[in-house]
């Protein structure tokens, strides 16, 4: 049983294995198969323990240990797998889109030289984000957490030869572990207050206490949030994931949308019943997850790039989530997550369907939208499978954002007016920049010769497409309003009142959508427009995200390299790599200032000893 | 004042003015003279102390401090002597090849 | 007092090196010079037997040997086996590196397995008198081997500074013993503070801080670590990583027998302290390791930094956790150096500057990823041992209440991601330069990164091997 349960999380190490000792030999198309083979495997395995959860009348968990792990003291974890209603539909999301992607990525990354090493990767990603959600305990979760992290890291800089793609790999590794900072406190002081890490145990004394955690529920799921910021790219750490987009488009749309940026969300739904004990952390997430909908909503609508657009939008919609934990509407969280993932991904891989067909020539930048237009004739099912991915981004009836967006608005209606305000500002604005890219992209006639000469993307990678828009379509009826099938799925873990559609809501929003979308065609009518409107004032603002990067290096960067420039003449030190690589630098700076007592001289490491000494022995003798 | 104090303080005085010849002399040689000067120091202190307690260990712990200080001198005069040969100076504010 | 097998017994490990050594010096005069590894692989059986040795005495009891002088508990018998693994590693990785470089010597040998029996005496010392023997028996050798090399100027520079700032931290340490002495009349380290109205003479607390000076200057904890990156840089790599790991466990075990085996009841005095130090060292060692463009010297630092988060299992008084960090970052330490003395082992100048490296893992993928898994168990990226260990650290300290320095912990380990990272990034992501000759091959050297790769996995994914090994700690009375 135990290696039943481990085995989704076997297979693709399997792969890896298979494809690191005999790659050479399998050829392109055989490694991409092979890797693609063992995810589906992995779904097959993840779909045969939900149907033994569905079976279950009561959806009891499957629970196993297989492997015990540190045994120190009062420190019992173990690599314990639980698969329940939670974790089961994550698993699906995680090896169902990955299966897809996978298949997608043997068309998409024909032809690279490192696509062995590119599948070998991608496996590990799923290992990583299974380990991360079957974990049964927050430790084993971190491990996984760690993992995707690692992963991310790794694919980012997949075309290490630009310097760029590394740069934006380091950035988002080293933002993530801002984040995990917070992680690791946080999961430190779970141990101190429940001591054990076990989700069980964990959320039975949550239970039984109840309000009597309030202080200590306050403290930790202030970090656990830390945490959250940082994996799922919410204000003030979302900087990473727009840079993100440097790695290849599969990997966009599998880690950068569909599936390791929900991370956050899904440590949330999992440690929801401590949330609830901490009214005030509810209230900040609610407000940071709706700010970072609204900021990141407007920054997609002045972005040039395919991909920045919809990476800007991937932080929107993650912030739609994310506030609708901090509303209390973790069902409605996760039901958007499972929508978001399927239209998400879709648009990704349409995008990236885009970019392969624009990839002719050279000197022309395939994902550059003042460069295309006209496609939707030359990309047929490409542009159908956009344009469903885009409807269902902006929330139109009946393909499944609408759903699963109303939810949270509804959500956000009944509890919090301001965030209900940005919330639904930014549903608008959603529905602005989809617009815009639908007309940028496909419509009109091609502005270049790539453009012009673009063809459809073979079969390999448009029918993941077909796969993908059927969910984004038919997604909404796994939660239709009023305790659809999700929410009773969830009724073991999240006891939720489900709310009835509110008519007079939805139609306002749906008729608003749609007036942005026309609007957006209005506006765009004339293609130039885009390339004008970003190049001062308000656009440019935007198109640099609300200049947060700028902020940093303002409010961060500067002072430090001013103060330590100061230093480093003081104690004359020559400096070393004049590459300034942001935040980073400030440290580099600081580095100068601890070498600038690494003189060389035994003497006067003689003086710092004797000083130690000194302060070692007063201490003791006076201070004690 | 009796004696054994007399003398403690003697020793520490002893092991401050090695502790500042280290810092002060330019030269290996002198430096590693005055960390011999703060080892007897220490051997001064055991006997004093051996003394105080009317045992025998302090005074057995002078020979092995003894021991290792000429084990130290053995080892220390060649690594001078060597850069010596390579130098042609035993200042150690010459030796600053190595630092950042 | 008569001598009994028990004594024997207790130091079992330190016995057999030493007469191994000794044993080592006359066998070399009959190997012709030409056949010098020869030399080495009897080295390396010598410290092998004496793993072993150690290994099957680790299920004893604790009991005291020598009237007293020693003490055997599994936590110093695992140290004899982890040092004497160490050594054994470090001599698969000079036998490549150490011909290229015409140090293959026998004395290099010798000495270092000298250097070894002196830490297998730390490990046992329940006595000040036996503390500073082992130390200074682990300390001379040393001095030569960073010397060895001569006559390279750098080699000879990093002897000389550290045998002149090792000097010096010898007579505190000396000096401190001597006024722990004069306060208490007893130079056990059980009985010391135990003496009536002794605990708060300030005779003895100035010995104390003393000896804290003397070890803190071997485990090169801030501020009394500026000799260590200049010694390790000029140092032959093979040397330095040995005095990176082994020498950095002895300091540990020498700080372990003082705080956690012997002054009982003086706790409350020295956690603040040791506190404070484990920030400093943490916060400095990492500061100083960004700016670093020398592989070697960043490690250097690098292994300061741990000394920090080891600190902190100290100050928290946690024997299990000091221990199980320091195995980690040995195995870790190793093979990052494996690594080095590959690229350093080809003819001419050594490579050191990180540009070296660039190209490194498309070269030779598997040197690559050594390099990369040994950065990223520094890091502490799970399922390395590098996670485990520091988790354990910080989760001791909180449980003592110093959250402070958990935080501060995990935020400067959040920040040496940078500069380990730059270096992952140089091997995989740079194309090759023309200059950077390739690796030599060699079998031993091979092994040895195996060694520790497998150890940091292992003990990454299975920790409780080990902590059933060290058992529940040190016992800090007297049975």
């Amino acid at each position: 049983m135990e290696l039943f349960v481990a085995s989704p999380i076997l297979f693709p190490l399997l792969g890896i294995l298979l494809n690191v000792l005999i790659g050479k030999k399998l050829g392109e198309r055989g490694v991409g198969w092979l890797a693609s083979t063992v995810v589906v495997a992995s779904f097959a395995v993840s779909l045969a323990l939900f149907a033994q959860v569905a079976g279950d009348s009561e959806h009891a968990a499957v629970h196993v240990k297989v492997l015990p792990w540190i045994s120190a003291g009062p420190l019992q974890v173990s690599w314990g797998l639980l698969v329940d209603p939670l974790s089961s539909v994550m698993m699906l999301i995680v090896t169902g889109i990955g299966a897809l992607i996978h298949i997608y990525s043997i068309g998409y990354m024909h032809g690279d030289p490192h696509f062995q090493r590119f599948f070998v990767y991608l496996n590990l990603f799923i290992a990583s984000m299974l380990t991360l959600v079957m974990a049964d305990n927050f430790l084993v979760l971190f491990v996984g957490w760690e993992l995707v992290g690692l992963c991310s890291y790794l694919l980012i800089g997949f075309w290490f030869t630009e310097l760029k793609n590394a740069a934006a790999g380091r950035k988002a590794f080293v933002v993530n572990r801002i984040g995990d900072v917070g992680f690791v406190l946080g999961i430190l002081a779970i141990f101190v207050t429940f001591g054990s890490l076990d989700f069980a145990e964990v959320f039975k004394a949550v239970k039984a206490q109840g309000g009597a955690l309030a202080a200590a529920a306050g403290v930790i799921t202030l970090l656990l949030f830390i945490g959250a910021t940082g994996k799922s790219a919410q204000i003030p750490l979302f900087v990473w994931l727009p840079d993100a987009m440097a790695g290849p488009t599969p990997v966009s749309a599998l880690i950068h949308a569909a599936t390791m940026v929900t991370a956050g969300i899904y440590m949330m739904t999992r440690a929801h019943a401590l949330f609830e004990l901490a009214p005030f952390t509810q209230q900040i997430v609610a407000l940071v997850g709706a700010l970072t909908a609204l900021v990141a909503g407007t920054s997609a609508l002045r972005q040039l790039d395919i991909k920045r657009v919809l990476a800007y939008s991937t932080v929107s919609q993650l912030g739609f989530m994310v506030a609708a934990a901090g509303l209390g509407a973790y069902v409605a969280s996760m039901f958007h997550l499972l929508t978001h993932a399927f239209f998400k991904a879709l648009l990704f891989l349409a995008a990236g369907s885009v970019i392969h067909g624009m990839g002719h020539d050279r000197h022309t930048d395939p994902q550059d939208m003042r460069n295309m237009g006209g496609l939707a004739r030359r990309m047929p099912v490409t542009f159908a499978a956009f344009v469903i991915g885009g409807l269902a981004l902006a929330g139109v009836p009946p393909l499944s954002g609408f759903f699963s967006k109303d939810e949270i608005l509804l959500a956000a209606f009944t509890h919090q007016p301001l965030t209900f305000l940005l919330l639904g500002a930014t549903a608008i604005v959603t529905a602005l920049y989809v617009g815009r890219q639908l007309i940028l992209v496909f419509l009109g006639e091609p502005r270049t010769a790539s453009a012009a000469h673009a063809h459809e993307s073979p079969a390999v990678m448009t029918a993941p497409l077909i796969a993908l828009a059927v969910g984004a379509v038919l997604g909404g009826a796994l939660n239709l309003p009023g305790g659809g099938w999700l929410h009773h799925w969830l009724e073991p873990l999240i006891a939720e009142q489900a709310k009835p559609l509110n008519l007079p809501l939805a139609a306002f929003f749906t008729a608003l959508s749609v007036l942005a979308l026309a609007v957006a065609g209005w506006m765009y009518r004339r293609p130039e427009r885009a390339a004008r409107e970003v190049a001062r004032g308000v656009g440019l603002f935007l198109a640099r995200a609300w200049r947060i990067d700028d902020a940093y290096a303002q409010v961060v960067v500067k002072p430090f390299y001013f103060i330590s420039t100061v230093c480093a003449q003081v104690v004359d030190v020559g400096l070393v790599d004049g590459a300034v690589n942001g935040v980073g630098d400030v440290f580099r700076r600081l580095a100068q200032l601890v070498r600038g007592l690494q003189t060389g001289l035994v003497r006067n490491y003689g003086l710092v000893m004797l000083l130690g000494a000194v302060l070692v022995t007063a201490y003791f003798v006076v201070v004690r | 004042m009796d004696a054994t104090s007399f003398v403690t303080f003697l020793s520490a005085a002893l092991f401050v003015i090695g502790a500042l010849g280290v810092l002060l002399r330019r030269s290996a040689l002198l430096i590693f003279m005055s960390v011999e000067l703060m080892l007897n120091a220490a051997n001064l202190a055991f006997v004093t102390f051996a003394h105080r307690w009317g045992q025998l260990d302090g005074q057995v712990t002078v020979f092995f401090i003894m021991t290792i200080a000429a084990a130290e001198v053995a080892v220390g005069l060649a690594l001078i002597v060597t850069i010596f040969r390579t130098k042609r100076s035993t200042s150690v504010d010459e030796l600053a090849q190595l630092r950042g | 007092m008569m001598i009994n097998s028990t004594d024997v017994v207790a130091v079992l490990p330190f016995i057999s090196v030493a007469l191994g050594s000794v044993g080592l010096l006359i066998a070399d005069l009959l190997i012709p010079a030409e056949r010098r590894h020869v030399t080495a692989w009897l080295a390396a059986a010598l410290l092998l037997t004496a793993a072993v040795i150690a290994l099957s005495l680790l299920g004893s009891p604790t009991f005291e040997a020598f009237g007293g002088m020693v003490i055997s508990d599994p936590t110093a018998f695992f140290l004899d086996t982890l040092i004497c693994t160490i050594g054994l590693v470090t001599i698969l990785l000079t036998l490549r590196y150490n011909q290229v470089r015409g140090i293959l010597r026998g004395e290099f040998y010798i000495l270092l397995a000298l250097s070894i029996s002196g830490m297998t005496l730390v490990t046992h010392a329940n006595n000040l008198l036996i503390l500073l023997l082992g130390i200074e028996l682990l300390s001379i050798p040393l001095y030569v081997l960073c010397g060895i090399a001569r006559p390279r100027l750098e080699s000879e520079e990093s002897a000389l500074k550290y045998f002149l700032t090792g000097a010096f931290a010898s007579g505190f340490l000396v000096y401190g013993i001597a006024l722990t002495y004069g306060a208490s009349g007893t130079l056990s380290l059980q009985t010391a503070p135990a003496a009536p109205n002794v605990s708060g003479d300030p005779l003895l607390l100035i010995g104390i801080g003393l000896i804290l000076v003397g070890l803190g200057f071997k485990v090169a904890a801030v501020p009394f670590h500026l000799w260590a990156p200049d010694t390790y840089e000029g140092a032959p790599t093979t040397v330095t990583a040995f005095m990176a790991t082994a020498t950095k466990v002895a300091g540990f075990a020498a700080l372990l027998r003082v705080l956690h085996g012997g002054l009982p009841g003086m706790e409350s005095t020295w956690q603040p302290l040791v506190a404070i130090i484990a920030a400093a060292t943490m916060i400095v060692g990492n500061l100083a390791a960004l700016a670093q463009q020398n592989l070697k010297r960043m490690l250097a630092y690098s292994s300061i930094a741990h000394a920090g988060y080891a600190l902190v299992g100290v100050a928290a008084h946690d024997t299990t956790s000091v221990v199980f960090y320091l195995t980690g970052y040995a195995f870790t330490t190793l093979a990052a150096f494996a690594v080095i003395t590959a690229i350093g082992s080809s003819e001419g100048e050594e490579m050191q500057f990180l540009e070296a490296y660039s190209g490194l893992g498309r070269q030779k993928p598997l040197l690559g990823a050594v390099l990369a898994i040994a950065m990223f168990s520094l890091i502490g990226i799970p399922p390395t041992v590098g996670f485990i260990g520091k988790y354990f650290v910080f989760q001791a300290a909180v449980a003592k209440g110093l959250v402070w320095l958990a935080v501060l912990g995990v935020l400067t380990s959040a920040m040496a991601a940078y500069y380990y990272l730059r270096v992952v990034m140089v091997a995989f992501i740079r194309e090759g330069s023309a200059a950077a000759p390739l690796p030599t091959p060699s079998a031993p050297r091979n092994l040895a990164a195996a060694i520790s790769v497998a150890a940091v996995f292992v003990l990454g994914v299975v920790p409780a091997l080990l902590l059933s090994m060290i058992g529940n700690g040190m016992l800090s009375t007297t049975p």
